[in-house]
């Protein structure tokens, strides 16, 4: 199942408004993408591992996602150093480790945690709901709210359609080899999921127009900014200005 | 001497969420020629007692013994699944290729026949079921009535000694409903499970009936 178990972390960072959060996590993330200064990215990946720290999120999870994103990052760490050309320091065979490559691989390692942490600790405490209406409130295009929105909530749909096929294939003796007929019943499958899909979207949307939808959405709750939700603004806002200099003005961190 | 029993299940116990069972010390015995009819609530676990039979859903206590073995582990149930039949509440959840015909050959292609021969013996099932015509459409756009009766095609093709049925009438005007239980009633099978709320399907197709509650079952006079 599809479940979003962070959001039930209790914490200040939980409790903040969702518009904040969504401009900080964009913010930052995109001053961390940025970026081309090592100090910058550790310092970044520091402040946003304390952000995780005081989002209060369930170890075992957000282990579990750190590992996920890792392992991509490891594919990098076996191709960059020996492919990005200057001083070679590990020498074995064929291969040849340069210091430049083992160093951007280190650099890619950071921003990337870095982006994951901020982004777990400041969105993936709220749930889909609020994240589109704070995405709506914010003028994003209706129709990148509307898809996010959908395809949160259809996954469940896809997942139970997905578990389904399975206990089908059981009891009709199917046993997955390498061979075509397996390919072509996995075909089938993709194939019948879309046209039932496209059947299921057409009934929804028509279930909706019955019931007086217009294309919009109205909010649920009116959103509105506290105290709290300045404090967290503000910080972000210091914290990303902060990097910012730390980049662009040259003696800074010299 | 062979064995007549055909399903045995022992003191089974099952649950979906921890400390809420839904079966607990339930047994049940489906003999040589036995045609039984469950009945229960919704939710009462009637769909997941058909699926424990299959080793789709694994109890949490219990045996179960099926054709006179023990079947512990998937490699048993596999074997299973071959000679017992379930026909699913709805068809839509078992049809799934691009024509009835291949949706019907798709069991015998995993039994091991050569593609010919499960074509030969899909189009056999068709001709039996009285539904040739159907067999180069899209499974997905026939009517509820074609689905259900493709849907047993797909089972028969399997040859199964016994069949469980999840529902089979839902859906089915007065005269589908009235071959479709000609057609169940005029194959040769070893034993037969439905799960219907309908009086008038168990009254013609079942000699015994079973009640679910409670986590149990318990049996009713008709």
């Amino acid at each position: 199942m599809i479940r979003t178990p962070l959001t039930a972390a209790n914490s200040l960072i939980q409790l903040t408004d969702t518009r904040i959060k969504l401009l900080s996590a964009a913010g930052f993330s995109t001053m961390v993408a940025c970026t081309k200064t090592l100090e910058v990215a550790v310092v970044a990946l520091a402040t946003s591992l304390c952000m995780v720290i005081l989002a209060g999120l369930p170890a075992r999870q957000l282990f579990s996602r750190l590992i996920t994103a890792n392992l991509f990052i490891l594919a990098i760490w076996c191709i960059t150093p020996f492919t990005t050309p200057g001083h070679v320091v590990i020498s074995t065979w064929i291969f040849k480790a340069s210091k430049e490559g083992l160093v951007q691989a280190l650099f890619i390692t950071l921003r990337c945690n870095a982006i994951l942490f901020v982004n777990l600790a400041l969105l993936s405490t709220s749930n889909p709901f609020s994240l589109a209406y704070a995405l709506l409130a914010l003028r994003v295009p209706l129709k990148l709210v509307h898809l996010f929105f959908f395809s949160w909530r259809y996954l469940h749909v896809l997942n139970k359609e997905y578990e389904r096929a399975q206990i089908m294939l059981k009891t009709r003796g199917f046993d997955p080899g390498t061979n075509l007929h397996t390919y072509k019943t996995y075909a089938y499958l993709v194939g019948i999921l879309l046209i039932k899909g496209y059947d299921r979207a057409n009934r929804v949307h028509k279930a909706m127009l019955c019931r007086g939808f217009n294309g919009t959405f109205r909010p649920f709750h009116r959103l509105h900014l506290g105290s709290k939700d300045s404090i967290l603004g503000i910080i972000m806002f210091l914290l990303i200005t902060m990097l910012a200099a730390m980049e662009w003005i040259p003696d800074l961190h010299r | 001497m062979v064995d007549s029993t055909l399903i045995t299940l022992k003191n089974i116990g099952f649950g979906y969420r921890a400390g809420q069972m839904i079966m607990d010390g339930l047994n049940f015995e489906l003999k040589q020629g036995d045609r039984i009819a469950i009945l229960g609530q919704n939710g009462a676990g009637k769909t997941t007692l058909f699926h424990i039979i299959l080793g789709l859903l694994k109890p949490t206590k219990g045996t179960i013994a099926i054709f006179g073995k023990r079947c512990r582990r998937e490699g048993d149930f596999k074997e299973i699944r071959k000679r017992i039949g379930l026909v699913f509440q709805d068809p839509e959840d078992q049809l799934f290729c691009p024509t009835v015909l291949e949706d019907v050959a798709f069991g015998p292609l995993n039994m091991g026949a050569k593609p010919e021969e499960a074509i030969d013996r899909a189009k056999d099932v068709l001709d039996q079921l009285g539904i040739s015509h159907l067999s180069d459409r899209a499974p997905f756009r026939l009517s509820g009535g074609e689905k259900r009766v493709v849907s047993l095609a797909t089972v028969f093709a399997m040859e199964p000694e016994v069949l469980l049925l999840d529902e089979p009438s839902t859906g089915l005007d007065q005269l589908t409903t009235e071959r479709l239980v000609e057609i169940i009633r005029s194959y040769p099978l070893r034993g037969l499970v439905i799960i219907s709320h309908d009086q008038e399907i168990i009254a013609r197709m079942a000699t015994k009936r079973l009640l679910l509650r409670d986590k149990k079952l318990v049996q009713i006079s008709a």
